[in-house]
């Protein structure tokens, strides 16, 4: 029941825009405690079906800049590919400290940043 | 000078797709928080527009990081299963609270959440 609630909490989030990894991953590893590589590919699948939904409300709406993401894709598989090298070659306990470098870091910037309402009052 | 902005633009593309890429492998999660404000601040992207197109760039980054994941076996699907139906159904909620709740104070307390967690994860 904990795993579905954490789950519904994080697609809120997510839904809302913000990264719902950010709560999904600290969440498992504070209550479930699984070993760190475990705790993230639940956040790599679960987004997939989440993702996919998302995706076809969005290209509907024609709200994806193709031309944008298209070569960005292509350099983030490269990025991937060596993100996720290194990922399996870390302990799970280094590995964990480094995600929670990473959170902190996301958690300041989240703190500090201007609302976006801001911006989009200039145009 | 014409070239030259659109030979920029393509290196700005390389960094942001190997930045978004490495963090998406290496911790599973933060292509988004990444790539959005990168498209935003650095590509001079609509916010909005940002939001979707981060999607389409994470999703299929998302697919060659969990081939690698599930071939070195690192997946309890028991976790993924029952996260991923609540993750669905809070998909949706979160999605119509959007049009009718003010997030500010909501971001506060998600950054909040996200500093004790990290402090936690680094020192316990």
């Amino acid at each position: 029941m904990i795993l579905f609630i954490i789950g519904i909490i994080s697609g809120i989030i997510s839904g809302m825009g913000m990264g719902g990894g950010a709560i999904l991953i600290p969440a498992l590893v504070i209550f479930i405690k699984p070993e760190q590589h475990v705790a993230q590919s639940t956040n790599l699948l679960y987004f997939i079906p989440t993702a996919i939904i998302a995706l076809i409300v969005h290209i509907r709406n024609k709200h994806i800049d193709f031309k944008m993401a298209l070569p960005i894709i292509i350099t983030g598989f490269l990025g991937a590919f060596l993100g996720s090298k290194l990922a399996l070659s870390l302990s799970g306990m280094s590995l964990k400290r480094w995600f929670g470098v990473f959170l902190l870091c996301m958690g300041v910037y989240e703190m500090f940043r201007r609302g976006t309402a801001k911006k989009e009052d200039k145009k | 000078m014409k070239k030259n902005n659109t030979i920029l633009r393509y290196i700005k593309y390389v960094i942001i797709g190997i930045i978004t890429g490495v963090a998406n492998g290496l911790f599973g999660s933060g292509g988004g928080t990444i790539a959005v404000p990168a498209m935003v601040l650095v590509l001079g992207a609509d916010e909005h527009k940002a939001h979707a197109t981060a999607i389409s760039i994470i999703l299929p980054l998302t697919i060659l990081s969990s081939v690698f994941y599930l071939s070195n076996n690192f997946v309890d699907w028991s976790i993924t299963w029952k996260v991923t139906a609540g993750g669905v159904i809070g998909g949706f909620i979160g999605a119509k609270l959007l049009n009718i709740c003010p997030d500010n104070i909501l971001r506060k307390v998600f950054a909040i959440f996200m500093i004790i967690a990290a402090i936690r994860m680094i020192f316990f």
